[in-house]
């Protein structure tokens, strides 16, 4: 064997056993963009609800997890080529993405809701506190029209490929000018530009940048949840790898038995988000 | 692989494709007049002059193109004052933002192009121009500027498909150009390599539409 030959064959055999340090651990893949659920300290180490979950999850399974950072929009396609093993990134289970993966139960409850800066003519609706639009009801669908009527022609931005976005696009308050952005840093930053006249995204999202950064956004409208917000916050895993949904639902059964995951929401959010 | 997926995007790819060219020539255009402009001042003999010029394609060359828009879209916006004044007109909208910090790249690339075009002519032939009593200004505008614009032809024509390539990055400030499009449809479908399949087949007839015309061009254009 020449010396050539022995390099492919150990660099092909040390991959081997690198793959094969890997494959017991579970990889997760989080965004580290969407303070409070995930986000990255000032030294670039991923923190948040969802990233403290996750140790807390891999404990109870009994696993080493690595956590794996991934751009929002590409995160469904990375799991499915494998990239990684399972999505805990604040991202709400809903019809359309349960046609591409499967969710374990609800960890979280994500409250949407719109923001504005202070002094908008939208601040301060007439709207209801919170509206489900799994089933609308009479105040919701009032709701709703209050929303069109004031929303109509305003550019509201979210995040893309997300439920926020989902909901703004099916049309259930009108036609609305909708502009999206690949992380919710630049949603923010754009609603204080005053380039965006409103923003929609979880309401912890905008309070958690309001208070870091000082900028005068405020909620304004109903919060909303059900339908196009789906029914809670998951993890998402292969369609195919029922072995780890399984693994998932019962740990997340016992941490909510413990009270872990209250505790944990409560660190992050300032209130128990857990469900 | 999803054909059917691929085949339902198509029109929404191409529709988003006239965006992508909207912006491209847009550009290119405003990025030509710029990139003449200071491709002038690089001939001038004044020192301030020639080195404010060479400055400006130094900066624009040496940054990355994603970097100037993030400057030009998120960084501008972020200056209070400049809200408040009729600037902000402009500003505030992508496609613009977009358009300017596309223009000002191409307009230095194409700055350096036109300098080097002008360099490269011989002195033989504007002295045959001088010796038959020409004036200078005439001479620039007949015989100088005809020949480096014969001569930048192919090093344009890779400018544009460089830039024509560039104009994806219009979708990181919200536009919706052919990648911002793809994005989209990739967003709600989770099926990146069926659709960036044919936004990418897009821009390659794109690319072969524009090589074959400056192609055109370059032989009609030829001194032979």
């Amino acid at each position: 064997m020449n010396i050539f030959k022995k390099t492919i064959f150990s660099v092909l055999l040390s991959l081997l056993v690198m793959g094969n340090v890997y494959a017991d651990k579970i990889r997760i893949g989080t965004e580290g963009a969407y303070p409070p659920w995930n986000s990255k300290n000032e030294a670039g180490k991923l923190i948040g609800f969802e990233v403290e979950l996750a140790y807390t999850l891999c404990r109870y399974i009994g696993q080493q997890c690595v956590i794996v950072e991934q751009d929002w929009d590409g995160m469904i396609p990375a799991l499915i080529m494998r990239k990684f093993d399972a999505i805990m990134a604040g991202m709400s289970i809903t019809a359309e993405r349960q046609k591409a993966i499967s969710f374990s139960q609800g960890y979280a409850d994500e409250v949407a809701s719109l923001a504005v800066m202070k002094g908008s003519s939208l601040e301060g609706l007439d709207t209801s506190a919170g509206i489900n639009l799994t089933k609308p009801n009479a105040a919701a669908k009032k709701d709703l029209k209050t929303l069109t009527a004031a929303l109509a022609g305003k550019t509201v931005c979210v995040q893309t490929a997300t439920i926020h976005q989902n909901f703004l696009d099916s049309g259930d308050v009108g036609k609305v000018n909708v502009r999206t952005y690949k992380t919710q840093d630049e949603v923010n930053l754009d609603l204080a530009s005053g380039r965006c006249d409103a923003a929609l995204a979880a309401a912890v999202a905008f309070s958690d940048y309001a208070e870091k950064s000082g900028k005068p956004v405020v909620l304004t409208g109903p919060t909303f949840s059900g339908g196009a917000f789906g029914n809670g916050v998951g993890v998402g895993i292969r369609k195919d790898d029922t072995e780890l949904l399984k693994k998932f639902n019962a740990a997340i059964n016992k941490a909510r038995k413990n009270g872990d995951i209250s505790r944990i929401a409560t660190k992050w959010f300032g209130f128990d988000a857990s469900m | 692989m999803d054909l059917e997926l691929m085949t339902n995007s198509f029109p929404k790819l191409l529709s988003a494709a006239v965006i992508t060219l909207k912006l491209l020539s847009v550009s290119l255009i405003i990025g030509l007049f710029i990139g003449l402009f200071f491709a002038i001042l690089r001939l001038s003999k004044n020192i301030l002059i020639n080195r404010f010029a060479y400055g400006y394609s130094y900066i624009f060359r040496g940054t990355p193109l994603l970097v100037q828009i993030f400057i030009i879209y998120f960084g501008l916006g972020q200056i209070e004052y400049l809200r408040s004044t009729a600037l902000w007109v402009i500003l505030k909208e992508p496609y613009w933002c977009a358009i300017i910090a596309f223009a000002l790249n191409t307009g230095a690339y194409t700055s350096e192009i036109l300098r080097s075009a002008f360099q490269t002519i011989k002195p033989g032939i504007i002295e045959a121009g001088k010796s038959l009593g020409i004036s200078n200004k005439v001479i620039f505008y007949k015989i100088q500027i005809p020949i480096a614009v014969r001569q930048s032809l192919p090093a344009y024509g890779n400018e544009i498909i460089l830039m024509m390539k560039g104009t994806s990055l219009a979708s990181t400030v919200t536009i919706m150009d052919l990648t911002g499009v793809a994005k989209y449809i990739i967003s709600t479908t989770f099926k990146p390599i069926e659709v960036f399949i044919v936004a990418g087949g897009i821009y390659l007839f794109m690319t072969f539409i524009i090589h074959n015309v400056i192609k055109f061009l370059e032989k009609k254009y030829s001194f032979n």
